[in-house]
């Protein structure tokens, strides 16, 4: 049994490599980067930024987040059309072949909120991006002060 | 022909006439504003609201100061706080002048706005920041006084909704008056330059 299983093995391997390059995840083709969050007081649900670059010929697509840290993780875009400030829901978001999603202040984000303890500015979080075929991408987050405007020094 | 040299010349007297007078007119106002003027189109600053320390307050308080005025809410987690942080570095820029302004954060949430929660939220962004909140029907009363608009929207089932709100920015010279309207897709420079025009005029210092 041992020798057979031994020498199954090197054929797995192979088999398992060459699956993974003929049906490589979306995830596997994102690099994420510039990934913060603004910390608000108290309980306040918190937006999450991070911009998503696609390595592949194919378009990626992200459909939802995940992580310990907050109860509710939602895909939101807001607008400000007509001199409205809108935030809606969205369902996905594509990431273009050879291209890059940012989800960034007054655009698409991540709303966070029931926080199970409260984030304090500096700490990073791990953030599970979910994507359309079902691959997963952890990615750190910082937690930056309220008043920041971007992803701090760090992360340049 | 000399009819219409004469009108040739009467049209040139016009224009250099004409050319005079604008050069007078600017030269008495002489501030090129960046911002959207809008002396005279919008009513002095007036509300009976409650601030961030449970206070009871109306616009003439602010008298004195340049108001920036903004409508959001805490529950907001995008837009309301790029503003006031853009607002933060508007400030910084200013250095000490910043002093002479004070950023009015008006909340169109005020079931969930307590003067605590604002509190917590203004000083968060900038100590020049004044969140105030009050009954609904002096919110909407100074809402409407400066033509913006909010409308809450449907519950999400867990009790959590949003607010759509105007995402104008309001200012106020030393005497309340409407002076400039901003709006967030602005370039910063500009408001840094209107700014540090009327903080300057009238300045004690």
């Amino acid at each position: 049994m041992m020798i057979r299983n031994a020498r199954a093995l090197p054929f797995l391997l192979a088999g398992s490599i060459f699956a993974t390059g003929i049906h490589a995840t979306e995830a596997e083709h994102i690099h994420a980067s510039q990934a913060w969050i603004r910390v608000l007081p108290g309980d306040l649900p918190a937006g999450a930024y991070v911009t998503l670059e696609n390595t592949s010929d194919q378009p990626a697509m992200l459909r939802s987040a995940t992580t310990p840290r907050y109860a509710s993780v939602m895909l939101h875009k807001s607008s400000s059309e007509g001199g409205v400030s809108r935030m809606a829901m969205v369902e996905s978001l594509a990431i273009p072949a050879h291209g890059k999603a940012e989800l960034s202040p007054g655009g698409y984000h991540l709303m966070l909120s029931k926080a199970g303890t409260p984030l304090s500015v500096g700490e990073n979080i791990k953030i599970t991006l979910h994507f359309a075929d079902g691959s997963t991408l952890d990615t750190d987050f910082v937690a930056r002060p309220a008043n920041a405007t971007d992803a701090g020094d760090a992360h340049h | 022909m000399p009819l219409r040299r004469t009108s040739r010349l009467a049209w040139l007297f016009a224009l250099v006439l004409g050319a005079i007078m604008l050069g007078g007119c600017q030269r008495s106002d002489a501030i090129q504003w960046q911002l959207t003027d809008i002396s005279g189109h919008m009513p002095d600053l007036d509300f009976t609201l409650v601030d961030d320390q449970g206070k009871a307050v109306t616009g003439k308080d602010y008298h004195g100061k340049v108001v920036l005025l903004y409508f959001g809410y805490t529950h907001c987690p995008d837009v309301c706080p790029l503003t006031l942080a853009q607002l933060h570095v508007v400030m910084q820029r200013l250095g000490p002048l910043a002093d002479g302004a004070r950023i009015l954060f008006v909340s169109v949430d005020p079931a969930r706005d307590t003067p605590e929660i604002m509190h917590a939220y203004v000083n968060a962004f900038d100590p020049r920041a004044v969140g105030l909140s009050g009954a609904p029907r002096e919110i909407e009363a100074l809402s409407k006084r400066y033509r913006s608009a909010f409308t809450r929207e449907p519950d999400k089932g867990d009790g959590q909704y949003e607010v759509s709100h105007s995402s104008a920015i309001y200012i106020f010279d030393r005497d309340g008056k409407a002076k400039l309207l901003s709006t967030p897709d602005r370039p910063q420079d500009d408001l840094v330059h209107d700014l540090h025009l009327l903080l300057s005029q009238g300045n004690p210092a």
